[in-house]
């Protein structure tokens, strides 16, 4: 249950083609993240398999059943939307119950199940209050328990974290894994965090401009980007990306090596340049360097960096890190 | 401002505020102090504010003497019914463009205005052609008809605005939650919308009832609102000026009591928008 | 959201109104059309023939049509002038704290309740009556001559019982804008060193300018068709003195019967309010997006 197709589908908007071609087969029960930039199409993907969008052409099916031109109703499926979307003129009770209600499910029934759910997610003390009076965190859980009651295929969420402030989202993000652990349902997840994709993924789609770039675990993209777009996109900061003289003595058109791989030391190694701005945090350190004849690089090291603004230091990258890439973009 | 008004400048706006306020209020207060009056008090040199005979004949008199009853339920009814079936028909209308809207969307609403800026007489004379031919000529439905024509516009327009300020998302949650589109709009869409479309009752009712033109040429006796009755106090029978009053203070007031009310409302209804 | 499904719901749902303005619309002005090429007398019914262009000959060679259009102007002109002058000021009053600052504003928002029919009775009778009305009294007092209003002053006075009726909308609507206006552009004036002479001009009238054209435009519509107040009070008299161009119509189809006429003369109104409406179209579209 839970496995859900998507052949050759389409999305045009009037003359614009928003996506225009994507295969992709979600395994049941996997947590899958789409992942990429504004305007990659993401979310229109998510709407199109929710049904609140048609496609243009293509199809898709759920658990084998061809649900392309079923409304959203019948698909089976419950959505996490990024505003939360809950009825303002209702309590969080009956909010929770509101999809059992449509079902046409008994009140004994629909009582226990709000209350499982409520239980499940911390909100059974505020199931009389309306979403006015929560907060935002307390409103994402209601979210979440409206689409946890129907027992759905699978879960859909829109960047449901996005309106959250940052500790928030860290507890948040734990609390959704968990969820998924317990529930063992499919989780489409939508997302232009990549931080919030790695740490929370079994599989992550990283699309751009209404393409699939790639397709695979965190580590698999991290480790093994496909092209320049992915390398770039995954990892927080920034691949550093070389291009010119240097890159073409190691016979490549761009060199890429992660801000965690380069070392770097007050007397020797492979590039010397000087510290433009450090960023102190404590538990890091990020150098942002400007590199002698190679332009800017950011450096990442654990703990703290002795290193200060107009200091000159040598960078070199650790071994076997250093990515090459043709003029396609992709790796040689 | 965080400044606090000094008071001195308090009192002058306040004088001159309420000045002005009593000034602009005048006609409405001596309409209603005159319909206590007797005829010839209302008439009398010098004009007397408040220290006369009061007396509540003229409220008597006329319900006695010209049947005002009946005019006011022509004025409820007119109202009621153009209102009732202009929500009827609007508010799918206003559903449809605000939540699927489409290329000739923005055209539709245009259009709809311009039928509310037809002048009236452009239409006067098919109208009471066609009202004479169809036995329609001074009946109460005739006019709910015309009133409910006109008006529509402004009904569709208001419900427009107010439904575009539903997040849809909520509506979008409620489809993924199984309810089909009957569902949704009466679990979820109207209960969301009351104070808009109460706001759009309340501007219409005050249209309807006010409306001075069809109102005026299309009724004689049986069909004929208070506007038209007050109209007929213009012919010089004599001086009726109490009894004048009695009639307008009673047809004027249940309205200046919505409008009060609903002083927002109008903004929006009358400016299609355009000013919130 | 847009989605099959939904589109024909939509469609569906909009036919209605749809139909029925169009309905409104097309019908009874195709008839005026047809109605204006015709000779058409409703005490002479049955003898109908086509006239052409000779009812519109007839109407705008008329010299009452003439004083029609001009009175119709001078209206709308002398109510636009007042009603904006005086709302813009009193915006600015009630945009200030006072002490029954709500109570006051009621009483200025009230004529715009009341129905046409009461306020030009009243206005006649009460106020404007040469002998027992109110101004004649105030005439007396201070020792001159009472001005018989309506003999001598018809248009004025019409004017003047419409601009009380539309000065609250104004008021209102003016009054809406400018509190709008966050003070924080204000304050930022203010430490711009602008005196209040010069944030009226250069921040508040700019912030209003929209306001300002909606209300005019909307009032020229409503405006151009002023119909009960000259009907129940001077009855477009003296003569065509007070007399415009709805009542000019109203007068040649119900008074004289002349069908054609006034059909010619309804098709001319009907032209004049499209020109006005067609500007107003362009501003309120723009607040659709």
């Amino acid at each position: 249950m839970g496995n859900i197709r998507l052949e050759n589908v389409q999305k045009a908007f009037g003359d614009t083609i928003v996506i225009p071609d994507i295969n992709l087969e979600i395994e049941e029960g996997e947590f899958i993240v789409f992942v990429g930039p504004s305007g990659c199409g993401k979310s229109t993907l998510l709407r199109l398999i929710a049904g609140l969008e048609d496609v243009t052409s293509g199809r898709i099916a759920i658990d084998g059943r061809d649900v392309t031109s079923q409304p959203p109703a019948s698909r089976r499926l419950a959505m996490v939307f990024q505003t939360y979307a809950l009825y303002p003129h209702m309590s969080v009770y009956r909010n929770i119950a509101f999809p059992l209600k449509m079902a046409g499910m008994d009140k004994e029934s629909i009582d226990r199940r709000v209350k499982e759910a409520a239980a499940t997610l911390n909100l059974t003390q505020y199931l009389d209050r309306r979403p006015g009076q929560l907060s935002g965190g307390q409103r994402q859980r209601v979210a979440i328990g409206r689409a946890i009651v129907r027992e759905p295929a699978a879960f859909l969420f829109d960047e449901p974290l996005s309106n959250l402030d940052a500790a928030l989202r860290v507890a948040m993000r734990l609390e959704i894994s968990e969820l998924h652990h317990q529930l063992k349902t499919t989780m489409i997840y939508v997302t232009h965090d990549q931080v919030e994709a790695m740490t929370m993924a079994d599989r992550i789609v990283v699309l751009n401009r209404g393409r699939i770039e790639q397709v695979g675990s965190p580590l698999e993209l991290y480790h093994n980007p496909k092209n320049l777009f992915v390398a770039g996109f995954i990892g927080s900061p920034k691949m550093n990306f070389i291009t010119g003289a240097e890159a073409e003595k190691h016979s490549a058109h761009t060199l890429g090596v992660r801000p965690e791989h380069l070392h770097c030391t007050a007397d020797t190694g492979t590039w010397q340049g000087t510290v433009h701005v450090p960023e102190h945090l404590g538990s890091d350190t990020f150098l942002h360097v400007e590199v002698d004849g190679i332009g800017p690089l950011t450096v990442r090291t654990d703990g703290e960096m002795p290193f200060n603004y107009g200091d000159r230091i040598w960078l070199t990258p650790q071994e076997g890190k250093l990515q090459k890439f043709d003029t396609n973009g992709e790796p040689l | 401002m965080a400044r606090s008004v000094p008071s001195s400048r308090k009192l002058v706006f306040s004088l001159i505020g309420w000045g002005i306020g009593f000034l602009i209020f005048f006609p409405i207060l001596w309409t209603f102090l005159t319909s206590f009056k007797t005829e010839g008090e209302a008439i009398a040199n010098p004009p007397n504010l408040l220290f006369f005979h009061w007396t509540l004949t003229n409220y008597i008199d006329v319900q006695a003497r010209s049947n005002y009853l009946l005019h006011m339920m022509n004025s409820i009814i007119i109202s009621f019914g153009s209102t009732g079936i202009g929500l009827l028909v609007g508010i799918p209308a206003a559903w449809a463009m605000a939540f699927v809207p489409g290329k000739r969307t923005k055209f539709i609403l245009t259009w709809m205005l311009s039928t509310k800026m037809l002048p009236s007489v452009g239409v006067l004379v098919p109208i009471y052609l066609l009202f004479r031919d169809w036995g329609l000529l001074d009946t109460r439905f005739g006019l709910t008809v015309i009133m409910m024509l006109i008006n529509l516009p402004i009904i569709v327009w208001m419900l427009y605005t107010y439904f575009r300020e539903i997040p849809v998302d909520i509506l979008e949650a409620a489809r993924m939650d199984g309810a089909s589109l009957g569902k949704e709009i009466l679990f979820i869409l109207t209960p969301m919308a009351i104070p808009g479309i109460a706001s759009t009752i309340l501007l219409n009712l005050i249209l309807a009832w006010n409306e001075a033109f069809w109102t005026l040429n299309l009724t004689a006796a049986k069909a004929a609102p208070l506007t038209a009755f007050i109209a007929s106090f213009s012919s010089p029978e004599g001086l009726f000026w109490a009894k004048l009053s009695a009639a307008s203070t009673l047809a004027i007031a249940p309205i200046l009591v919505l409008g009060w009310f609903s002083q927002k409302q109008l903004v929006r209804g009358l400016t299609f928008g355009a000013v919130k | 959201m847009a989605t099959v499904h939904t589109r024909s719901v939509a469609r569906f749902m909009l036919t209605p109104s749809v139909l029925m303005l169009l309905a409104w619309m097309i019908v009874p002005l195709a008839m005026t059309l047809y109605f204006s090429f015709l000779r058409y007398n409703l005490l002479m019914p049955g003898m109908e023939h086509w006239a052409g262009m000779l009812n519109y000959k007839f109407f705008l060679t008329d010299p009452a049509f003439g004083e029609a259009l001009l009175n119709t102007l001078l209206l709308v002109g002398g109510v636009l002038i007042i009603t904006m002058v005086g709302g813009i000021l009193l915006a600015l009053l009630f945009n200030q704290e006072f002490w029954g600052r709500g109570i006051a504003r009621l009483m200025v928002i009230a004529p715009f309740f009341v129905m046409p029919t009461v306020s030009a009775l009243v206005w006649k009778n009460m106020f404007m009556n040469p002998v027992y009305g109110l101004f004649a009294w105030i005439a007396r007092s201070l020792g001159l001559q009472p001005i018989d209003w309506f003999a001598h002053l018809p248009l004025t006075s019409v004017t003047l019982i419409v601009s009380w009726e539309w000065l609250p909308f104004a008021t209102l609507i003016l009054l809406t804008a400018l509190q709008s206006l966050d003070s924080e552009q204000m304050e930022a004036a203010e430490m711009d060193g602008a005196g209040p002479l010069s944030r009226f001009i250069y921040i508040t009238l700019p912030h209003m300018s929209r306001a300002i054209s909606v209300v005019i435009l909307i009032e020229t519509i409503f405006l151009l068709s002023v119909f009960a107040e000259i009907l129940v009070t001077t009855n477009g008299g003296p003569g065509t003195q007070s007399t415009n161009l709805p009542y000019l119509v109203y007068a040649q189809a119900l008074l004289q019967f002349d069908v054609g006429g006034a059909s010619a003369g309804g098709i001319v109104a009907v032209i004049l309010a499209n020109i006005v409406a067609f500007f107003l179209i362009r501003i309120i579209g723009k607040s659709l997006d």
